[in-house]
């Protein structure tokens, strides 16, 4: 064996003491900043919510009529706690608010926590920043399951489509369920038919190229069955399809609710596994992460939240691409903090989105997947001219 | 594809594992760390069979480096480095977790960036601070596939150093891979030369790394010369064989 300079053992007493020192100073100095970023993480956190509760509100008292936020609060109070609150100064405020901006404003809510939520999930699992529900297919694919159900199921079942029934004191129905059945089972189609197409060593864009494709043929079905349908239905498919939320109704969004948050603790849950996945697959499976099963798990729950929340939204583009995009920047790439944070930043975004979109061409309402394609197309495209953007995660 | 391997590494040793391109050095060390898994035979540690354990057992008995590394973009190398305490927690880090991350940080020197990102470091930094991610995994097996291909010189003789006196300190085994014949003389405890999926010899350095060896396994013509320091290894050209030959 050869010399070996500054090896520990032989330090001199006095050495050994200043480098201990040094050591406990650089330790409080690590600390200081881990709390500092932890404080932003959740300071972060804490803004989006407020930002998303200001959306929210905002959401239910602008509109054809414009409602004054105090009362739209006294509304929305005296739903929630009827002999505690009392109600607006004018009934029809209520009226307008409980039956029909709720429905859809929670529907809106519901549709950005959702793709966000998706996206931040399909992007740590994948590597990939360019993935998310609309540009792996997802979101096509899932519609077309749904356009499949709007137009034939009737046909085939007969009256059983239209029947409802109370469970647990939610209205329930079979036209919303098998619309969500449908979707899912197609969503899932497309996101198993990326991953055969793109194998596992293939480049992010080949993965988003698939993506795209398959997004395709999943349209042309969508054109066929807007083809085959009568003119009720085709005008049905033709507004959801746009993203138009006027198939926002209590009976979809009870359904919407507990199925989306069972999977987003679900997801949660996850989200330390899916942080090792960013320094590679081989070092997740060293940390003791089974890699393969995380991935085809959290693919199908990010596939069952967006087929759930697209079966009622239809087609909302970008959101789950651009919100966990700016989270990371804002925040860094801790799955735990940025999975909540984009979800109400991608709620937020929809929430005010919606809002142009009911007021730009007053007294018409655009359906607001218009203004996201066009916001998210620009996003898009900065984000892939940007310098570096193929080292970005 | 490799078979027949048979080896032992005590704990306090730096075993080096030497071979050419493609002689199996790569699937031995992701067999050993859970990355891929063997299709027969066994691992034993410490007398009992590593195949049988759970994945959280075996996380905290073997720490990986792997030849490639990247990271996902805005992960900082902190971030990078809390990975290792994965095997140990379930959602949340104790106090105790980020004192052994701002250690293995110190440890191998990238504290100073623990807040950047770490595809923004240079090649080195970014070795090291995946270097420290495995430290933080305290396990009592360190397995570094080709840890100092990208170090300059300054930087391969440091961390050679700092895992050396690491090893000796926690009494932690390290099995290496290596391409540099110098670095192993020089550090290794043992050596293991592979060929052709099998152990062409193993043993201490002094004994594996003869001119034989590198003519046998490398094909290339090579003198292992002594000095003050230690031993050395010379090798020559196909172009200085010619010379020779003229001469």
């Amino acid at each position: 064996m050869t010399t070996e300079s500054g090896a520990p053992g032989k330090m001199s007493e006095s050495e050994l003491i200043v480098r201990e020192m040094q050591d406990d100073i650089e330790h409080n100095r690590i600390e200081g900043q881990y709390s500092a970023s932890m404080h932003t993480k959740w300071m972060f956190l804490l803004a989006m919510g407020v930002v998303c509760l200001i959306a929210f509100v905002c959401s239910l008292a602008l509109g054809s009529v414009d409602v004054p936020i105090l009362e739209t609060l006294k509304a929305l109070g005296h739903m929630i706690l009827p002999g505690v609150i009392e109600g607006p100064s004018q009934q029809y405020y209520s009226d307008i608010i409980v039956n029909s901006r709720i429905p859809r404003t929670v529907l809106c809510l519901l549709t950005g926590i959702s793709l966000a939520a998706a996206g931040t999930i399909m992007q740590g699992l994948l590597r990939n920043p360019l993935v998310s529900p609309f540009t792996l297919g997802v979101s096509t694919a899932a519609s077309f399951g749904a356009a499949l159900s709007i137009v034939f199921f009737p046909a085939i079942i007969g009256a059983a489509y239209y029947e409802t029934w109370e469970f647990l004191g939610l209205s329930m129905s079979v036209k919303n369920i098998l619309i969500v059945i449908l979707s899912f089972v197609f969503g899932m189609c497309s996101i198993l038919l990326v991953l055969k197409v793109s194998k596992k060593d293939a480049t992010r864009t080949t993965l988003v190229l698939s993506g795209v494709v398959i997004s395709y043929l999943f349209q042309a079905g969508i054109s066929l069955s807007q083809y085959l349908s009568d003119d009720e239905s085709l005008r049905t498919i033709s507004n959801w399809l746009m993203g138009g939320m006027w198939n926002a109704t209590w009976s979809a969004v009870t359904l919407m609710i507990p199925i989306i948050i069972l999977c987003l603790i679900y997801l949660m849950k996850t989200s330390i596994d899916i942080n090792s996945l960013s320094a590679g697959d081989d070092i997740a499976k060293n940390v003791g992460v089974d890699v393969n099963s995380l991935r085809k798990r959290g693919l199908i729950v990010s596939t069952l939240i967006t087929s759930t929340c697209v079966a009622f939204s239809g087609v909302i583009g970008f959101i789950g691409l651009m919100a966990p995009h700016m989270t990371r920047m804002a925040i860094g790439n801790d799955t735990r903090f940025v999975l909540p944070a984009s979800a109400l930043m991608g709620a937020s975004i929809l929430l005010f989105s919606d809002i142009v979109a009911r007021k730009i061409l007053y007294p018409d309402q655009l359906p607001v997947g218009i203004i996201l394609y066009v916001i998210g197309g620009i996003f898009f495209i900065w984000m892939v001219t940007r310098k570096n953007w193929g080292s970005r995660l | 594809m490799i078979s027949d391997i048979s080896f032992s590494a005590e704990s306090g040793e730096l075993v080096s594992i030497l071979g050419p391109n493609g002689c199996g050095k790569s699937t031995l060390i992701k067999s050993l760390c859970n990355v891929m898994r063997p299709r027969s035979g066994r691992i034993d540690i410490d007398g009992c069979d590593i195949l049988g354990k759970t994945p959280d057992e075996l996380a905290k008995l073997i720490g990986y480096v792997p030849q490639t590394i990247s990271s996902a973009g805005y992960t900082t190398v902190y971030d990078l480095v809390l990975i290792g305490r994965r095997p140990y927690v379930k959602w949340n880090y104790t106090t105790e977790d980020l004192r052994i991350v701002a250690d293995s940080m110190i440890t191998m020197n990238v504290n100073a960036y623990m807040r950047q990102d770490v595809n923004n470091l240079s090649g080195g930094q970014r070795q090291r601070a995946f270097i420290a991610r495995a430290l933080a995994q305290q396990p009592a097996f360190y397995v570094f596939d080709e840890p100092t291909s990208s170090f300059d010189l300054r930087n391969q003789l440091d961390t050679m150093r700092i895992m050396k006196s690491l090893i000796e300190r926690e009494n932690a085994c390290l099995i290496v891979a290596l391409h540099d014949l110098n670095l192993a003389i020089r550090y290794s405890d043992k050596v293991i030369v592979l060929n052709d999926g099998g152990i062409y010899d193993m043993g201490t350095p002094e004994k594996v790394i003869t001119p034989t060896m590198i003519k046998d396994v490398y094909g290339v013509k090579a003198d292992v010369l002594e000095d003050s320091h230690g031993l050395f290894v010379r090798s020559y050209d196909d172009d200085d064989d010619r010379m020779e030959d003229r001469a």
